[in-house]
C-alpha cells in the first residue's frame, strides 16, 4: 500500500512553502547578540575551580591567595556559599520514595566527579579571574570512583553519596499485565518458540553544541536580570526563585541569541547559581562563560544506560513479548530532568510494533561522573536503539528478512487509532507508505544485489544494509500525563498575539528558539491564519519580561504544542474582529467571510474591510459597538489531549573494511512523516542536523571516563563530533499523515533523524558482519571496535565485541 | 604591552596589547567585534576562523601581535552598502545555518576554500571544511552553499 493521506491546501497558503528564514540576516553578517557578547556597566568575570578527582572529601580550602591576586573582587568556596545556594532542582521525582541526596552548586564537603564546582573568583578580567584559581588551596581525601553501573548496585559497593545509604536512586517499572494494557511477559517467556536476549549500551554522550554555556547576571536590589545561554528561560525563572529564595517577580531572564542546545541547555546548571549568587554578593553585573574544556566535563551529558532486552516471539515471526532491563546512569547527582529521561523512554520501546505483552524496568543509579540529563531525544533514541536492534536480531535467529519481520508485526494503516502496550495512543501512522517510498528512495534492491555480489566474491570491503523503523511520542505535554508520570510541571504552552495600530502583529510565545528557525515558522502560520503578509508579523519570544509565560523549547513540542497556541490566540483576534467588521459594514457577523485578510458578505465580496482598518479602528476607538473593550489583543493556552507520533523509515547502506574496520556509509535514504508540513526547508534542515547527531553516536562519539573517574575525551580533540568531511549527503523524503489531534496536523521533527539513525546504522554495520558471525558492535563502532570484533572471531570468541 | 597596528575589515587600529593576547580576544574584547567567536579552547572547531591578508585562520591560535601591519577581515566587514556577499547570500537561501554560532567561521573557511579552489567537488568541498565543526546542519546546506556561489562564479 501506497495510499498517502493529504491534506488539501488552500493555494494562498503559506503552509507548506520553504520560506527563507528572518533569523539569518542577523547571523550571517555577526551582528549577534550571543550572552558572551555582552558588556556591562561594572561587570566583574568570573572563573570557577574545578574539582581535578573524581570522589574526595574536601578536608580543607582556602581561598584567600585568590582574594589578593591582581584583579581580584571577591573569592568564595562552597562553604562561603553553603547556607544560601540551595541544591539544584530536579523536576522530576519519578517514585515516591526516590533518593535525591541534593545537588549544591559549589561542592561544600566532597566532590562527586571530576569537574564539579568547589570554588569561584571574581575579577577585572577573565584572565585575572583564571590565574587567580590558582591560588586556591584545596586539600582533597580521595574516595573511590564509583563508575561501574552493576558493581555499583552491588551488596558492599562503595558509595557515592555516604549519607544515602545506596547507589541506587529508585526503581520504576512498567508492566503490561498490571497496567492491563497487555498480557505478562512471564507467560510469553513461559510459551515461547524463540527468545532472543541481548544487552545493549547506550554510551555516555556530550551535547556538543558550539556556544560554550554562559551567564551574565545583574543584580538591582531584590532584583535580578539574568541572560543565560539557556533553552528554558521560563523554567529558570520559577526555578532559580525557588532556588535562591528570591521572589519570581524579581526575577527576569533572557535568552537571546542561543547557539544550540540538543537538550544540552534544558538543566539549571550550577554556573547560573553560581554566577546569582556572586553578582549579589559585589552588587555587581557577574559573567561567567565556560571553556569548551569545561562544557565537556560539567555540562551534562546525554544516553547512559545498559540494556537488558527479551524478546519473545513464534517461529513465523510474530512477536509475543518483549522485556526490558534499564540500568540507568544519573551521574553524580539529579539535575532537572535526569531520573525522568529514561522512564520517558518506557513508552517507547514497544515502537511501532503489536506487542501483546510488555514489561519494562528501570534503576537508576549513582555514579561519581557527571550527571546525565535530557539530549536530543531524551530516552527515545535509546528505547528506538534498544527495540530496532533487537527486531534486526530476531529477524537473524529466525532466518527472516528483517523488513519482512517488520511488516508482520507492526501497526498497519487501517488499525489506527492504536492503543499500544505501554498505554499510549498513536493517533495516525502509515508506515507502509513510509517504507516504500524509502527503499525506493535508497535503491535498496540494487543496494541488496551489491551486497551479494560483494558476500560472493568475499570482497574485503563488505556491504551492510540497516533498517530502522520508527516512531517517538513528541509534543510533550498533555500536562494530564506528565503528572500521572509525577513530573513536577504541565506541558501547555502560551501565545499571545498584539495586533499594532498599523495592522502589524506582534505574537508572544513562550517557546524558546535556539537554531530552529521558529520566527519563520511561525510567523508563516500567522501569516496564514491572518491572512496577512508574512513580513508584517514578528515573533517575539525568550524573555521572562515580554513573554511572561511558557515552558520553553525541548522534546520537539514548539510547533505541536505552541504552535498550535499560536493559531488558538489568533483565531481569538479573528473573532473579536468579526464583531468589530460587522458593526462598521452594518452586517450581520454571521454573514461575515474572513479570507486573505479581509471582511466581506458572503456572496458580495466587492464591500470588505480589510484586518488594518479594523486595527485603525480599534485604535482610534470613536466608534466601536457598545461597551467594547479597545483592543484587538488575545491570549490562548493550549494543553494538548495527547502526544504527536511522528514516525519514519530509515535506511543505511555502509561500507565495511574487513581489513581495517573503517566504517562509511555509502547511501543514508530517509523518509520521515511528521504530519503537516510548515516550512520543508527548515524540516530538511531538522533532519540533516538531527542524523548528523545519531550517526555520530553509532560511529564517533563517546564521553569516556578512566579507571579513576578522569573524564578523557574533555576536549574536541578527543571526543570526535563529525565533520563535514565524515557524513554523507542524505536522501530525504516525506509522506504526510497528518495528526489528528491538532488542528495544524503537525506532529514535530526535532528529533527525529536522531532517534531513527543510530539503530538503522548500526543494524547496517551489524548486517554486513553478519556472515563472520558477529551480532553486536558496542557504540561507536569505531574502526578499532570492529576490526577486534573480527579479530576476536577469527580466533574462535563468540559474540559481541566490547 | 606591544603596540600594534592592524587593519580590521578596512579601519585602521593601533593599540597595545599584552604579548599573551590571541587575535579573537583582542577582536572581541579590544575592537568591541563580537561576530567572530569562540567555540573551544583546542583550536578544532573553526568558529573564531577570519581572514589574515587574505587567507583563513583560526583567529584562537593566532597571537594578536603577529597580526600587526597586516590586514584582519572578519564576517562583519564582508556585507557592503547593506549587499551581502554573497557566500553570505547563498548561506540564506541554502538554509545553511540554525543556531548560526559555527556561521562566522563557515562562511570565512568557504570563501577562502573558494579561492584556493573555485570549481571544487562535493568531496573537496567536505574535505575543505574539516576544520570548522557545526553541531546543527550536519553540513549538507553548507556544503550546497559553497556549491552555489562555486557555479555562479563559474558563470
Ligand atoms: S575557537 Fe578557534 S578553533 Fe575553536
Ligand atoms: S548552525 Fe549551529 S553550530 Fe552550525
Amino acid at each position: 500500500m501506497t495510499a498517502v493521506d493529504d491534506k488539501p491546501t488552500s493555494t494562498t497558503s503559506q503552509i507548506g512553502v520553504s520560506r527563507k528564514r528572518k533569523e539569518d540576516r542577523h547571523l550571517v553578517t555577526g551582528r549577534t547578540t550571543w550572552v558572551d557578547n555582552m558588556i556591562l556597566p561594572g561587570m566583574v568575570h568570573l572563573a570557577i575551580l574545578r574539582s581535578p578527582m573524581a570522589h574526595a572529601k574536601i578536608a580543607s580550602i582556602d581561598v584567600s591567595g585568590a582574594r589578593t591576586a591582581p584583579g581580584v573582587l571577591g573569592a568564595w568556596s562552597g562553604r562561603d556559599f553553603a547556607d544560601v545556594q540551595g541544591d539544584l532542582p530536579c523536576a522530576w521525582p519519578v517514585t515516591p520514595d526516590m533518593v535525591n541526596p541534593g545537588a549544591p552548586s559549589l561542592a561544600v564537603d566532597q566532590v562527586n566527579f571530576a569537574g564539579d564546582a568547589v570554588a569561584v573568583v571574581a575579577a577585572r578580567t577573565k584572565g585575572e579571574a583564571v590565574d587567580a584559581l590558582e591560588e586556591i588551596d584545596v586539600d582533597y581525601e580521595p574516595l573511590p570512583a564509583v563508575l561501574d553501573l552493576e558493581a555499583a548496585l552491588a551488596d558492599g559497593a562503595d558509595l557515592v553519596h555516604e549519607s544515602a545509604g545506596t547507589n541506587k536512586s529508585y526503581s520504576w517499572e512498567l508492566d503490561s499485565a498490571a497496567a492491563g494494557s497487555g498480557g505478562s511477559v512471564e507467560d510469553a517467556a513461559r510459551d515461547a518458540e524463540v527468545t532472543v536476549k541481548r544487552r545493549f549500551i547506550q554510551q555516555r554522550l556530550s551535547p556538543g553544541f558550539m556556544e560554550p554555556r554562559s551567564v551574565v547576571v545583574q543584580p538591582a536590589d531584590e532584583a535580578v536580570t539574568i541572560w543565560s545561554s539557556t533553552q528554558i528561560p521560563h523554567i529558570l525563572r520559577t526555578m532559580l526563585g525557588l532556588t535562591l529564595g528570591i521572589d519570581e517577580h524579581k526575577v527576569r531572564v533572557v535568552a537571546p541569541d542561543v547557539g544550540g542546545g540538543f537538550g544540552g541547555k534544558i538543566t539549571i546548571t550550577p554556573e547560573e547559581v553560581i554566577a546569582t549568587l556572586v553578582a549579589r554578593e559585589l552588587g555587581r553585573p557577574a559573567k561567567y562563560t565556560e571553556s569548551r574544556s569545561e562544557s565537556m566535563s560539567a555540562a551534562h551529558h546525554g544516553r547512559g544506560q545498559i540494556q537488558d532486552l527479551t524478546i519473545t516471539a513464534t517461529r513465523d515471526g510474530k512477536v509475543t513479548g518483549l522485556d526490558v532491563h534499564l540500568i540507568a546512569d544519573m551521574g553524580a547527582y539529579l539535575r532537572l530532568l535526569t531520573p525522568g529521561v529514561p522512564v520517558l523512554g518506557a513508552f517507547m520501546f514497544p515502537g511501532i510494533y503489536k506487542f501483546p505483552s510488555y514489561r519494562f524496568r528501570c534503576d537508576g543509579v549513582f555514579t561519581t561522573k557527571v550527571p546525565t540529563d535530557a539530549y536530543r531525544g531524551a530516552g527515545r533514541p535509546e528505547a528506538t536503539f534498544g527495540i530496532e536492534r533487537i527486531m534486526d536480531e530476531l529477524a537473524a535467529e529466525l532466518d527472516m528478512d528483517p523488513l519482512e519481520l517488520r511488516r508482520k508485526n507492526w501497526i498497519t494503516h487501517e488499525e489506527f487509532p492504536f492503543t499500544t502496550v505501554a498505554g499510549l495512543t498513536y493517533d495516525s501512522g502509515n508506515y507502509e507508505a513510509a517504507t516504500e517510498k524509502a527503499l525506493e528512495l535508497a535503491g535498496w534492491e540494487e543496494l541488496k544485489a551489491e551486497q551479494a555480489r560483494r558476500r560472493e566474491s568475499n570482497d574485503p570491503v563488505q556491504l551492510g544494509l540497516g533498517i530502522s523503523t520508527f516512531t517517538e511520542m513528541c509534543g510533550l505535554a498533555p500536562s494530564r500525563v506528565l503528572g500521572s508520570l509525577d513530573y513536577a510541571a504541565g506541558g501547555w504552552e502560551s501565545a499571545s498575539v498584539r495586533v499594532l495600530p498599523t495592522g502589524k502583529v506582534e505574537v508572544v510565545t513562550g517557546i524558546s528558539p535556539h537554531g530552529q528557525g521558529h520566527v519563520t515558522g511561525f510567523s508563516q502560520i500567522v501569516a496564514d491564519r491572518l491572512g496577512v503578509p508574512f513580513e508584517d508579523v514578528e515573533i517575539i519570544h525568550g524573555d521572562t519580561q515580554s513573554s511572561p509565560k511558557g515552558l520553553d523549547t525541548y522534546g520537539s513540542r514548539s510547533l505541536t504544542v505552541g504552535g498550535v497556541a499560536v493559531v488558538q490566540a489568533v483565531d481569538k483576534v479573528i473573532e473579536k474582529a468579526r464583531k468589530i467588521a460587522a458593526h462598521m459594514m452594518e452586517a450581520n457577523e454571521d454573514d461575515l467571510e474572513y479570507a486573505d485578510g479581509k471582511f466581506s458578505v458572503a456572496g458580495a465580496p466587492s464591500s470588505s474591510v480589510p484586518f488594518g482598518d479594523i486595527a485603525f479602528a480599534v485604535f482610534s476607538a470613536h466608534d466601536l459597538p457598545e461597551g467594547m473593550e479597545p483592543t484587538l489583543n488575545s491570549e490562548a493556552t493550549y494543553d494538548p489531549g495527547n502526544f504527536s507520533f511522528p514516525h519514519g523509515t530509515h535506511l543505511c547502506a555502509v561500507e565495511v573494511d574487513t581489513e581495517t574496520g573503517h566504517v562509511a556509509i555509502r547511501t543514508y535514504a530517509c523518509v520521515d512523516d511528521i504530519g503537516t508540513p510548515i516550512n520543508p526547508m527548515l524540516i530538511d534542515g531538522q533532519v540533516h542536523g538531527g542524523l548528523a547527531q545519531g550517526i555520530a553516536q553509532a560511529l564517533y562519539e563517546e564521553a569516556v571516563y578512566d579507571d579513576d573517574g578522569n573524564l578523557v575525551t574533555g576536549s574536541f580533540v578527543d571526543y570526535t563530533l563529525p565533520t563535514a568531511a565524515d557524513l554523507p549527503t542524505f536522501h530525504t523524503d516525506r509522506t504526510v499523515t497528518p495528526s489528528t489531534d491538532n488542528p495544524l496536523g503537525v506532529k514535530g521533527v526535532g528529533e527525529a533523524g536522531t532517534i531513527a539513525s543510530t539503530p538503522a546504522v548500526v543494524n547496517a554495520v551489524v548486517d554486513a558482519l553478519r556472515p563472520l558471525g558477529i551480532n553486536d558492535i558496542t557504540m561507536p563502532c569505531t574502526p578499532e571496535r570492529v576490526w577486534r570484533a573480527i579479530q576476536d572471531h577469527a580466533n574462535g570468541s563468540e559474540g559481541a565485541a566490547r | 604591552m606591544t603596540r600594534i597596528s592592524v587593519q580590521v575589515d578596512g579601519v585602521e587600529y593601533t593599540d597595545d596589547v599584552e604579548p599573551r593576547t590571541l587575535l579573537v580576544h583582542y577582536l572581541r574584547e579590544q575592537l568591541g567585534k563580537t561576530g567572530t567567536v569562540v567555540g573551544c579552547d583546542t583550536s578544532n572547531c573553526g568558529a573564531c576562523t577570519v581572514h589574515l591578508d587574505g587567507s583563513s585562520v583560526k583567529s584562537c591560535t593566532v597571537l594578536a601581535v603577529q597580526a600587526d601591519g597586516q590586514a584582519v577581515d572578519t564576517v562583519e566587514g564582508l556585507a557592503k552598502d547593506g549587499e551581502l556577499h554573497p557566500m553570505q547570500q547563498a548561506f540564506t537561501d541554502c538554509h545553511s545555518l540554525q543556531c548560526g554560532y559555527c556561521t562566522p567561521g563557515m562562511i570565512m573557511a568557504s570563501i577562502d576554500l573558494l579561492k584556493d579552489n573555485p570549481d571544487p567537488t562535493e568531496e573537496e568541498i567536505r574535505t575543505g571544511l574539516e576544520g570548522n565543526l557545526c553541531r546543527c546542519t550536519g553540513y549538507q546546506n553548507i556544503v550546497r552553499a559553497v556549491q552555489q556561489v562555486a557555479g555562479s562564479e563559474r558563470s
